[in-house]
């Protein structure tokens, strides 16, 4: 009787979990309820805000892309390899989680930046310069997301079956084969957690972002940065902005992780 | 509500426990009224009045030791926006116009506001003017560096008329969501030039040079302030607008790059 009352969750989990959906969902309730409905339909049909989502999009995915191709590695270097000083490496790869992404965007130009460490000399050779171009807007939510797929895939590295890969091992695969072949697989739903949390974070990067690719629509004016000025002279807009990008992010979300994680889910996100 | 209610108490101990003044240097300020100022003071001030505002800040904290004067100094628009938003504060400093009248269409001022001090823009550059950046016509230039402020903020909107005025086509690399943000790529270095205020270029020391331009004569930015009628402590509202107001106020203004308003 009493279990069919509440079908498998105890009070005692039931009731901080109710409030923490509460907590978590009212303000996005306000938005909805402070929206200019009436005037929504031409609020959306300004070009910049096309632009400002394009250009999100396809930064918060190539963020995601690089992410993956150097945070996979490392999270399996943190996960499975014996050098040391891997604590040590775990913390420092973890600093941007920390780090104010303001103080971020500066540290990337000190390092980027045309006076920079690596840019002054990209900037004499090649005349290269990286600030206020698209590729700082990747740079930039790169260096603030990578560090949540990093965590994200460790973790299903470490939850996942070594004895696959000690079998794979003794059946004379080397390292590199049996990452490929066992381990990848094993840990894709981990990975595809970790990349989904990592574009999500990317997608909403404001403060780095800002910093270090500045604002300008069309390179470098992200969806977050046009609320952020929007903001400054018209509230409504900002709201708009912010549901566009809400209505983008969840629905991708929401597709993305039934065709990804199915029935087995990750350990996040 | 509440606020008022704490501030009785501490009112009642500043009269009986304090009664000799301490400082003699603005002593016109808080004799006027007879009495000490206690309590908090809360001052909503652009960021550009920072360093002037928090130097008159001690000072009247100095004159008034049952007094803690404290600041929010952010972008005018954010501050607007908190204030509407029913944020405490007593006194309302804003970098333009446009932002106080956002306050004042609300009809949240307790009178009207006044214009207590000008700012002008200048070109800012790194240290040696790597770009060669002799005046406003550079803003042109696709080959330079060039961060101006957003055409939404307040710098911004005074950047664009300059550019209009003088027939220039600017091609900025960013739009800066504040004037202190454009100022710092210059201090990096990252930029070859911006359009920030002569405050600015004043505060920012060695690492930055002005050029001053003669169209900004006729894009002055003009700062108005104004005690809120909601304020949890009028008294001293009173007492900073004042303080802002005199001599040594203005002089301290002067002294930081700001121009006074012809009265």
């Amino acid at each position: 009787m009493r279990r069919r009352r509440s079908p498998g969750v105890p009070l005692p989990l039931l009731v901080p979990a109710a409030v923490g959906v509460v907590f978590l969902v009212l303000p996005l309730i306000g938005l909805l309820v402070r929206a200019p409905w009436s005037t929504l339909g031409p609020a959306l049909g300004r070009p910049e805000i096309g632009q400002a989502l394009r250009l999100s999009l396809l930064s918060a995915t190539l963020a995601t892309a690089v992410s993956i191709v150097l945070g996979v590695p490392l999270a399996w270097v943190l996960a499975r390899s014996r050098i040391r000083g891997r604590t040590v490496l775990r913390a420092l790869v973890t600093v941007p989680l920390v780090l104010p992404p303001v103080v971020g965007g500066v540290a990337l130009f000190l390092v980027l930046g045309r006076q920079g460490l690596l840019g002054r000399w990209l900037f004499e050779h090649f005349d290269v310069t990286i600030p206020f171009t698209t590729a700082a807007v990747v740079i930039a939510e790169t260096f603030v997301a990578m560090p949540f797929l990093v965590i994200s895939v460790e973790g299903a590295l470490r939850a996942a079956d070594a004895r696959f890969e000690d079998a794979a091992a003794t059946l004379g695969a080397d390292r590199w084969t049996t990452f490929r072949r066992v381990t990848l697989p094993l840990v894709a739903p981990g990975i595809a957690a970790g990349a989904v949390l990592c574009w999500a974070r990317a997608l909403g990067e404001f403060g780095a972002t800002i910093t270090f690719a500045g604002n300008f629509p069309g390179t470098t004016q992200t969806m977050p940065l046009a609320v952020y000025l929007a903001l400054q002279h018209d509230p409504e807009a900002a709201i708009v902005l912010s549901l566009v990008l809400l209505v983008v992010s969840l629905s991708t979300l929401l597709l993305l992780r039934d065709r990804w994680l199915g029935r087995t889910g990750g350990p996040v996100a | 509500m509440r606020m008022r209610v704490l501030l009785v108490p501490l009112m009642a101990l500043a009269l009986t426990g304090c009664g000799a003044s301490s400082e003699d240097a603005g002593t016109e300020t808080s004799a006027a009224s007879g009495r000490e100022l206690s309590g908090t003071l809360t001052v909503f001030a652009a960021a550009s009045l920072t360093d002037v505002f928090t130097h008159l800040g001690d000072r009247l904290e100095q004159q008034n030791p049952h007094l803690d004067v404290r600041f929010n100094f952010a972008g005018s628009s954010a501050l607007a926006t908190q204030i509407t938003q029913g944020a405490p504060a007593d006194v309302f400093a804003s970098a333009n116009e446009a932002q106080m009248k956002v306050v004042t269409d609300a009809a949240l001022q307790a009178e009207d506001p006044t214009i207590f001090t000008e700012n002008v823009l200048e070109i800012a550059v790194p240290t040696g003017n790597p770009g060669h950046v002799t005046g406003l016509a550079d803003f042109a230039n696709p080959d330079l560096s060039l961060a101006i402020c957003a055409p939404d903020v307040p710098c911004g909107a005074a950047a664009q008329k300059v550019f209009q005025l003088a027939g220039v086509r600017a091609v900025p690399d960013t739009e800066e969501e504040d004037v202190k943000a454009a100022l710092t790529k210059v201090q990096l270095g990252e930029v070859d030039a911006a359009l920030v205020y002569a405050t600015d270029v004043r505060a920012a020391g060695s690492d930055v040079e002005g050029i001053p331009f003669p169209e900004a004569e006729r894009a002055v930015n003009e700062y108005p302030i104004a005690a809120l009628k909601a304020a949890p402590n009028p008294e001293a509202a009173q007492a900073f607008l004042d303080l802002v107001q005199s001599d040594d106020g203005q002089t301290a203004l002067t002294a930081a790059g700001f121009r006074k308003p012809p009265s």
